[in-house]
């Protein structure tokens, strides 16, 4: 069974005609699946194959130790959403609802390179003098 | 992406049950920067980044 319906396959496809560069999601698993691992891993490769320059990798949280390093995954499921470098964008869990929205967006704005912020927001973060680790919350809607 | 210092996650809190719990998440979407709340709900751009500008540079 297909996480993405058809009619929303067609919707993501459009979307993702607007992708520029090649986006890469990495997602970390492991062979005793966790709670929405199979599923998420399920879901990350139906939207790779919606274009030809979404890529996965995926690892196993418990063997791949570099992998996980690299990308400071604590948790899993999890998926990482990276361009031409990784910005810090983590999804924790399986993105459904509202939140498959938001993974497609996150892809489309890191294959174009812009944030899409406010300029008074570039020059306020531009002045950031700590690392800080964003967490948002959700729930399945 | 516009900050190298900034790492973002999406957290589902039914999965991770612990963490709803640290962080006392009782509606969502909640926003916890540096393990301090930062927004209850969808603020919009600027007072998001205001409250964050706030718990990242003291006076």
């Amino acid at each position: 069974m297909a996480f993405i319906q058809d009619k929303d396959r067609t919707v993501v496809q459009t979307r993702f005609e607007e992708l520029d560069q090649p986006v890469k999601l990495i997602n970390f698993t492991q062979d005793v699946e966790c709670m929405y691992c199979r599923e998420t891993r399920q879901l990350m490769e139906e939207i790779t194959e919606l274009s030809d320059k979404i890529t996965l990798e995926e690892y196993d949280f418990v063997a791949d130790k570099d992998a996980v390093k690299r990308y400071s995954i604590d948790k899993i499921p999890a998926t990482v959403v990276e361009g031409d470098k990784d910005y810090g964008i983590r999804f924790f869990g399986i993105p459904t609802g509202y939140e498959f929205g938001t993974l497609i967006e996150d892809i489309i704005m890191v294959s174009k390179g812009d944030s899409g912020l406010e300029p008074e927001t570039r020059l306020a973060l531009a002045t950031l003098n700590e690392p800080v680790h964003l967490q948002v919350f959700v729930t399945p809607t | 992406m516009e900050s190298d210092r900034i790492v973002a996650d999406m957290v589902e809190a039914t999965e991770f049950p612990h963490l709803a719990q640290r962080y006392g998440i009782m509606g969502v979407p909640k926003t916890v920067a540096n393990e301090i709340g930062l927004a209850d709900g969808a603020l919009p751009e600027a007072a998001l980044i205001a409250n964050l500008m706030a718990l990242t540079d003291p006076g």
